[in-house]
């Protein structure tokens, strides 16, 4: 299942518009995170362009795909990518992180069309995501019994002991329709993962628990999106994980791979050298 | 004989949870004390052991919760309010999710496994979080009747349990309502207001009172959050004086919410409160503890003769 060239050509030509409109959002609003945003977009943009049952018609659809983006910072691309999938309008995005929106400056569940749950705190939402997947096959809702439960964790999270936890049981419960993707950017707010907390192995750690294993470019959309269908072609009662990875501040060169822009506003001299490495538009 | 007040919650759990699909139970290693085991004996493909491991437990939850099923969280009241808060305030708080955490052995009803099992500060800490209902039954009728509010009622809910036997108070049946405190007695010289095992308590330093020519009011206030204050103020009016009655801090919980809704009211009667006086307790017999930390009959009756002095 392949994607054609065409499409995977208008992948990465939505890929290359949401990163310059978070951007030109970011710089406006003078507040929010471009490191871990610009890393998630291809992720993002696999995920509700391409393999994600959701219906923008109707977002609170029982039976469809969840998405938690455990890494709520990300936020910004997040909604941008649900703006363009028609959850809302795109104008939208300039009331980011400004009093009564309904983009908060984290996911929220009650405020945005297309969010399956608050997040923000990191480390806490593979715990619910696993909720999630256990939970829709039990429900009254569970029409579809290959709903998938997406969550999407980033080098902060699995800091966290509970992520470790949810690991655990997610083995434990055999669920299978849990895919966990990591935007795995090796960067976080304080500096390299590598320096603030050190991974090791990390897919022998999450083979060591139980979970199957796969890796790709987070930034070949064709890539994550054979990725996602591996994931869900052989549902063995194991969760799954796909290690992404991908590049914090992918696309501007000056952001890449520098923890400094984890959640830094973007001054105008940042902005106009990102937007004429763009070619100026 | 009155049953231990986690027998009546593990059978009220299968009562109501039994039939009812959307019903799921999960508990922490710790099913065989707060009696959610009951639960995993008729319903195994409803319950989730998930091991020591709290916090996953309380965001797995909020997971069950958001997909349209009705989940417990099991382990005792200390940790729900402490490994679990971080889930339970960002999903069950502000994302608003309709969990339902069942916090086992509360106050110092786990007497003998001491302080660090305790809870005395959990009310504080669940009553602060938006959108949460905070309840701390009385005995095995209430206790019965607030399992099967929660699961007939949406919202993220706290109910404060008992490991122990509770004095019975109401006649099985009684009807209960949301947001209502339950009058028990009347008396014109003060009100006492009281939660969980402290209500039975009261109930007998008023009959003491009344002895000795003082007549108490005694109120249930079972539902902490949201708590009744129209009929808290028509008491401290009537009455002219409050105490309060806790297995609990006097920090934040019964005492802070009755005091903030008094000074809200206007109602400036003396108060009291009973409770533990900012400290921890220590191990010991559950009837040592409660005397030693004067959370008995013959605390609440100081307390009382006390406070009403303070009206002269």
């Amino acid at each position: 299942m392949g994607l054609t060239a065409e499409r995977k050509a208008y992948l990465e030509k939505l890929c290359q518009k949401f990163r310059r409109d978070v951007i030109d959002t970011l710089y406006e609003i003078q507040t929010g995170h471009p490191g871990g945003s610009l890393s998630v977009c291809e992720i993002l943009t696999a995920l509700y362009f391409e393999k994600a049952r959701v219906d923008p018609a109707d977002p609170q659809k029982p039976d469809r795909d969840r998405i938690v983006l455990c890494k709520g910072h990300a936020a910004p691309m997040l909604y941008r990518v649900l703006a363009e999938k028609g959850f809302f309008p795109v104008e939208e995005m300039k009331t980011l992180r400004r009093l009564d929106t309904r983009l908060q400056g984290h996911p929220s569940i009650k405020h945005t069309p297309g969010v399956d749950l608050s997040t923000g705190p990191l480390g806490t939402g593979l715990s619910a995501a696993l909720g999630m997947a256990l939970g829709l096959r039990l429900s009254k809702f569970h029409i579809k019994t290959d709903a998938r439960v997406y969550a999407i964790l980033g080098d902060g999270d699995v800091n966290e002991g509970m992520t470790w936890e949810a690991c655990m049981s997610a083995v434990k419960f055999k669920a299978d329709n849990l895919i966990a993707i990591y935007d795995w950017n090796r960067v976080q707010l304080d500096g390299k993962s590598a320096d603030i907390m050190p991974q090791g192995d990390m897919r022998a750690k999450f083979e060591a628990f139980g979970w199957r294993c796969l890796a790709c470019d987070g930034h070949d959309v064709e890539a994550l999106c054979e990725a996602l269908d591996k994931a869900n072609a052989y549902p063995d009662g194991r969760p799954v994980i796909i290690l992404a990875d991908t590049i914090k501040g992918k696309g501007v060169s000056f952001m890449e791979g520098q923890n400094a822009w984890h959640g830094k506003a973007i001054d105008e001299a940042s902005y106009k050298r990102a937007v004429a490495e763009w070619g100026g538009e | 004989m009155a049953k231990a007040i986690r027998e009546v919650y593990g059978e009220a759990l299968v009562k109501y949870g039994r039939d009812n699909p959307d019903v799921v139970v999960l508990d922490a290693d710790v099913s065989s004390s707060t009696r959610s085991s009951l639960f995993q004996e008729v319903c195994p493909e409803r319950f989730f052991n998930v091991g020591v491991a709290e916090a996953n437990m309380s965001g797995m939850a909020a997971g069950f919760a958001s997909v349209g099923t009705i989940p417990f969280v099991n382990t005792f009241a200390t940790f729900i309010s402490t490994l679990g808060l971080l889930p339970a305030r960002i999903f069950g708080s502000y994302a608003n999710l309709n969990v339902k955490f069942m916090g086992a052995y509360g106050g110092l009803s786990d007497a003998y496994d001491g302080p660090s099992h305790h809870s005395i500060e959990d009310l504080t800490i669940m009553r602060a979080l938006p959108n949460f209902k905070v309840y701390v039954p009385s005995d095995e009728t209430l206790t019965d009747w607030l399992v099967k509010h929660a699961i007939e009622s949406k919202g993220p809910m706290y109910v404060r349990l008992s490991r122990d036997v509770f004095p019975s108070i109401y006649e099985p049946g009684t009807k209960f309502e949301d947001g209502k405190g339950k009058v028990l007695r009347q008396g014109k010289d003060a009100t006492i207001v009281a939660c969980g095992l402290m209500t039975g308590l009261a109930l007998d330093a008023a009959k003491e009172l009344a002895s000795e020519g003082i007549a108490v009011s005694v109120i249930d206030m079972f539902t902490i959050k949201p708590l009744d204050t129209e009929l808290l103020l028509e008491f401290a009016r009537s009455t002219g004086a409050v105490v309060t009655a806790e297995e609990h801090s006097v920090i934040g919980g019964l005492a802070g919410a009755v005091s903030e809704s008094l000074i809200l009211g206007q109602a400036y009667v003396p108060v009291g409160f009973v409770g533990l006086d900012d400290c921890h307790a220590e191990c010991g017999s559950y009837a040592d503890l409660l005397r030693k930390y004067k959370l008995d009959v013959s605390a609440i009756v100081a307390k009382v003769r006390e406070t009403v002095e303070k009206k002269r």
